[in-house]
């Protein structure tokens, strides 16, 4: 059962090959494990939501019937991202599952695309929306806490309402980000060792047979390790009480019911130019 | 590497006196099981002690497994069927020369005596780096030391290469795609019956297996229709050696030439990719033409379409254009 297949290179020396791939249903297994756990959870365990509310009257009054969420930038990368990532994971791990067809191509191209698309995220998050939205910061740390005692029946003052994100959505972006940048940096390596039909060299030597196999036990672990963040991640995109999130992300904007119940207007204002468009009131908003 | 030559792992020998009960202890032992055909092939193995199965499955104990049996629709020749049987066969002789043809250009005569066609067609890859046990994409690892600059690949693939340029071996291969064989394999879950193109699969979809057998499967019978029975055959084998070697490259056809034009053409070339490869486009190319040099040209030319040298085996792109001239034309003519 040793998670990484080793083999012996031409010059006698063991060095690793890849990921055993039993560690893909390893995978599949925990993030099916954390849905029923969490779903249990949330549905005999979980006491409702509470948090402390104090917004000004023209706090409220200044909120519009749809308050902008995600421009179309935001949603055009994630849903490129996400095709790009359903591409690699399928055509990465069907074949390791029997599943047999010609994926060489299909994985690589998806892993460009991937790759640009996170380049476009990394420079528009930075320059052109508020970059430190998706970082937690210590109000989150300080709710997080209040939230777990309160929720082992401790006493705890309520927790403030969430800025754009909750801490939870922060940590998982964290992780992916991670994981993704694992994969795409090994990978954009991985491609010197195949035919891309001349977008890149073919170069096998470019690293040592153990640089080049730990590059591989990498690029499959973030692999696995993706297969369980995106099994969680749909989860929470479908479920009941997160769909005006992923709505939000296909539309762009969020009832004003719901913004007010989850987002503390202090914490994530809504822009200025959205008040003016109460009816209709989606404009896209790209400074968050 | 520390091998130890010669000097076989040890395993368990089973012998089984029927397809289905040999079929069982091959579904039953999975990965760790090896069947074992004429054995020409995987002494190779075991000796150089590349491959450990755990259990090996002795087919030649089989009768079932052998002789060559008239049908309704054609001939059925056993797996275990031995390749100077096949060559010496009247019916094949006379029906089917391209295969009698074909097998009589495989290895010596010795190795006819003890090979079957069942292990011809299923033997595996002949690339000196895979061969030599080095972890290659093919035995899976995730490299191929074959194509890279230095890397000694004049026998290697110049169409089909997916990350393994390694070449499928086989004589008969091409002849039998040539023929529209069909294999029969007995299989987990019952009987299943290929087309010859079909059985051979190349590393883009299957990188460590060059045919669609897996762990439990049993290669049984190989049926050819009499459809091509007697029509117009050429084989053609180019390698090093003419007394005893593997090909460079092959090429079988077979063609039903009416009123002065090609009628119908099923051809195939060996050791140019992955698997034996049938040109489907030559053949649709050349249907109503005639089988004269200039249609040899053109069809040699429609072959070789989309073939990437490796760094030494630039020389298979000519060859490859003038086998399959030479298949349409005729060797006089083609000249």
């Amino acid at each position: 059962m040793n998670p990484i297949t080793w083999a012996t290179s031409p010059w006698g020396r063991e060095v690793p090959i890849h990921i055993a791939w039993y560690l893909m249903w390893l995978a599949l297994i925990a993030g099916l494990l954390f849905v029923i756990v969490h779903a249990l959870y949330v549905g005999f365990v979980a006491g409702p939501k509470k948090f402390a509310r104090n917004d000004a009257p023209e706090t409220l009054a200044a909120v519009p019937e749809r308050v902008p969420r995600h421009s179309m930038a935001a949603r055009a990368f994630h849903w490129i991202m996400a095709a790009s990532m359903f591409v690699l994971l399928f055509t990465a791990f069907l074949p390791k599952a029997g599943i047999k067809f010609n994926w060489v191509a299909y994985h690589w191209i998806a892993g460009l695309v991937l790759t640009v698309s996170i380049l476009f995220h990394i420079v528009h998050a930075s320059f052109f929306m508020d970059f430190w939205s998706i970082w937690p910061d210590r109000i989150d740390l300080r709710d997080a806490r209040r939230r777990l005692l309160l929720a082992v029946g401790k006493d705890a003052p309520l927790p403030d309402r969430f800025a754009k994100y909750p801490l939870e959505n922060k940590f998982y972006h964290a992780v992916i980000l991670l994981s993704g940048l694992a994969v795409i940096c090994t990978g954009l390596f991985m491609m010197k060792r195949v035919n891309t039909g001349g977008l890149f060299t073919r170069n096998p030597y470019l690293f040592s047979d153990m640089t080049w196999g730990m590059m591989y036990v990498l690029h499959g672990l973030a692999g696995v390790g993706l297969i369980a963040l995106i099994v969680v991640h749909v989860y929470f995109g479908i479920r009941p009480e997160k769909l005006p999130i992923t709505r939000s992300m296909i539309f762009g904007w969020m009832s004003r019911d719901f913004y007010l119940e989850e987002h503390d207007p202090q914490r994530w204002a809504v822009p200025d130019n959205a008040a003016s468009t109460k009816k209709r009131g989606y404009q896209a908003s790209d400074a968050d | 590497m520390a091998v130890i030559r010669d000097v076989m792992p040890a395993f368990d020998l089973l012998q089984p006196g029927a397809a289905a009960d040999a079929q069982k202890l091959l579904q039953k032992h999975g990965e760790d099981a090896w069947a074992i055909a004429g054995g020409l092939d995987s002494f190779d193995w075991l000796k150089d002690r590349i491959k450990k199965p755990k259990v090996l499955i002795d087919l030649s104990g089989i009768d079932e497994l052998k002789g060559i049996r008239t049908t309704a629709g054609g001939i059925e020749i056993g797996a275990m069927t031995t390749l100077t049987e096949i060559a010496e066969h009247p019916r094949i002789r006379d029906d089917y020369a391209l295969l009698a043809e074909a097998v009589e250009h495989v290895a010596s005569p010795q190795i006819r005596n003890q090979g079957t066609l069942g292990g011809n067609v299923a033997q595996d890859a002949r690339c000196w780096y895979y061969r030599d046990g080095w972890p290659c994409y093919r035995a899976g690892g995730n490299i191929c030391y074959a194509d890279t600059p230095v890397g000694r690949n004049r026998e290697h693939a110049i169409l089909g290469a997916s990350r393994c340029v390694a070449v499928h071996p086989s004589d008969s291969a091409p002849a039998l795609i040539a023929l529209d064989a069909q294999f029969v394999i007995l299989t987990p879950q019952g009987e299943r019956i290929v087309n010859a193109e079909e059985f051979f699969v190349g590393p883009e979809i299957e990188i460590t297996r060059l045919n669609i057998l897996r762990p439990g499967d049993l290669l049984t019978a190989i049926r050819i229709p009499s459809a091509w029975a007697g029509a117009k055959f050429y084989f053609e084998k180019v390698r090093d050696r003419n007394v005893w070697d593997f090909a460079l490259m092959n090429v079988a056809s077979a063609m039903v030439v009416k009123d002065g034009a090609i009628d119908r053409m099923r051809i195939a070339v060996g050791a140019a990719a992955p698997r034996p490869l049938r040109l489907k486009a030559v053949e649709d190319a050349v249907r109503g033409k005639p089988a004269n040099a200039a249609t040899g040209e053109m069809a040699g030319r429609l072959a070789i379409q989309g073939a990437v040298p490796l760094q030494f085996n630039a020389y298979k792109i000519p060859l490859m254009r003038n086998l399959v001239k030479r298949a349409i034309a005729g060797v006089e003519e083609a000249a």
